[in-house]
């Protein structure tokens, strides 16, 4: 009796997730399979679809920026983060205000202060360059050269991505017990050696389980590339995503596409993995 | 000594923190800036583009409200949210009840799919949903939204609200069932209510996924009067290679503000979900 209604009460979501997300990646790998545009059945032509994918040089380009931008974003999100969860965490007035403030850039729809930030990268009117101009420093063609426009694309995608590391770092923080600092100071361990023998290896856990989320999370983006450059200058900004997009759903060739975003499912597996490890040996 | 060495350090702190501020909440004073500004000063070279000095107008957003689709957008995207709202947290709720209560065979294997599946993001999935929602005729229509949207909030507010209704103890059902309530009455008078910050949690969540989620809105829907906010303001609002920034500056502040509104009240919620999404497991 119970028995039945257990699996009554998760039968809703288990559907969702089967056909609405096992089946499509079932369908998604058969479609790569095959030479299917939009509105063709289209033949199998087992990796054959794949091997057009590989010998494009965009392609190849296309993994290469991806993991250049995984990189040094999740780099670049985890020590600022970290340094922004450090301060607010040793602040005594302000906290509660502070957090609530700083997870702004988090909330906002990413569409829309992805926007913001095309108008401040503006070939004619952008900001930034008026900044610089009254620095004395040169103007910058923001979205114009494939160096600047890749720095772009990585600076709106830090800036989004700090808030999450801060008060996911911050909550690791709080999360340690004082004493263990105090006892460090009687032992005559100062500011670098506590965060080194104390904090770090603490925050270990949360840290972990950030960037896998992040790992997941950034190299599946977007928005920001597909608002902010379309992949140009010069295909210069395309990752997995914005490329498999734009083959496949505007350029037609659904297989192809299907066949680029699969290019994410060994690193998912590899994310799912660790994370599904993490979470046996916390949880169950 | 030691207090003035105190008062510096913190001084510094302070200090930090405003400069992080400053630079980190600087594009949304642009955009209002912006959004107030007359066309001549805001296509002006020579004019300081930190402050308005020529007037505010809000001819911007007279043109949002008269002459684009933005209210319809709007009315798309409370629907559309609204609606995978209330799908999600209904289903999550039911099924994290479940697996947090009964023990049943396959408990732990579904547990480990909502996981594995809250790992799966739509980047893999559009193209195959796409063929799939194409096949229900219901492409170009705010329902492929509907339909496609719980494939991100379904899987992260069930593990939501699996590690939400662990923390409630069973001992309270329990007595309530030893004193004779039914199963369902347990639910509804204890278990309820003490879910009830962890339910909102998830309908905040759920909300704001939905009202900001991008690439199936663009990926599914080209016709207009069905776009929801995110894809509205970022496609519609250009003629041709012009930009409208200002009426754009306008769009993107307007489809912010009910997110900022509902997280200006509701803080705690969102920190206890980011959080509980980084350190629960």
């Amino acid at each position: 009796m119970y028995k039945t209604a257990a699996y009554l009460m998760i039968m809703p979501v288990l559907l969702i997730l089967l056909l609405l997300m096992v089946y499509p990646v079932g369908l998604s790998i058969y479609t790569s399979l095959t030479d299917r545009r939009i509105g063709t059945p289209g033949n199998f032509v087992g990796f054959d679809t794949y091997r057009r994918v590989i010998n494009q040089p965009i392609f190849l380009r296309t993994l290469m920026n991806t993991s250049l931008y995984v990189s040094i974003t999740l780099a670049l999100k985890t020590i600022l983060g970290l340094m922004l969860a450090l301060l607010m965490h040793h602040i005594p007035v302000g906290r509660n205000f502070l957090r609530a403030i700083v997870l702004l850039p988090w909330v906002v729809p990413t569409s829309m202060s992805v926007l913001i930030w095309q108008w401040m990268f503006d070939p004619s009117f952008s900001v930034l360059n008026w900044i610089l101009s009254q620095l004395g420093l040169n103007r910058v063609p923001w979205l114009g050269s494939p160096f600047w426009a890749r720095l772009a694309v990585i600076t709106v995608n830090v800036w989004r991505g700090i808030p999450f590391f801060s008060i996911a770092f911050g909550a690791g923080l709080t999360a340690i017990p004082q004493e263990l600092y105090e006892s460090a100071s009687i032992d005559g361990a100062a500011g670098i050696q506590q965060f080194l023998r104390i904090t770090f290896p603490l925050l270990k856990p949360v840290f972990n389980i950030v960037l896998l989320y992040s790992l997941v999370m950034t190299i599946a983006d977007f928005d920001i590339v597909h608002i902010l450059t379309r992949g140009g200058p010069f295909q210069s900004t395309h990752l997995l995503g914005t490329l498999a997009y734009q083959v496949g759903l505007p350029g037609t060739q659904i297989s192809q596409g299907a066949a680029i975003s699969l290019f994410l499912f060994p690193i998912l597996l590899f994310a799912a993995f660790f994370a599904l490890r993490v979470v046996i040996r916390q949880e169950m | 000594m030691k207090t003035f060495k105190n008062a510096i350090r913190l001084m510094f702190l302070y200090l930090a923190l405003a400069l992080y501020l400053i630079i980190f909440l600087f594009p949304f004073y642009w955009a209002t800036i912006s959004s107030l500004k007359t066309n001549k000063e805001l296509y002006d070279l020579r004019a300081n583009p930190l402050w308005v000095y020529r007037g505010v107008t809000f001819e911007h957003y007279k043109y949002l409200f008269n002459n684009t689709l933005f209210c319809r957008w709007f009315i798309n995207t409370v629907l559309v949210a609204g609606l995978v709202t209330v799908i999600t947290v209904s289903t999550a709720s039911l099924a994290a009840y479940s697996v947090t209560r009964f023990r049943f065979r396959g408990r732990t294997t579904f547990a480990m799919g909502v996981f594995a599946a809250y790992l799966i993001p739509p980047t893999l999935l559009f193209i195959p949903l796409y063929q799939v929602l194409r096949l229900l005729k219901v492409i170009d229509t705010v329902w492929s939204l509907i339909i496609a949207y719980p494939t991100f909030a379904v899987p992260f507010c069930t593990w939501l609200l699996m590690g939400y209704f662990k923390t409630i103890p069973l001992e309270l059902e329990e007595s309530a069932l030893v004193d004779g309530a039914t199963r369902l009455q347990a639910l509804i008078r204890i278990v309820l209510p003490l879910a009830l910050p962890g339910l909102m949690t998830a309908a905040v969540f759920a909300f704001t996924l939905s009202w900001s989620h991008y690439l199936y809105a663009v990926a599914f829907i080209s016709h207009s009067p069905q776009k929801t906010l995110p894809v509205g303001v970022v496609s519609e609002l250009v003629r041709g290679d012009v930009f409208y920034w200002g009426s754009l500056m306008a769009g993107t502040l307007f489809s912010s503000v009910p997110i900022v509104i509902l997280y200006s009240c509701m803080t705690r919620y969102f920190i206890k979900g980011l959080t509980a999404g980084a350190t629960k497991y």
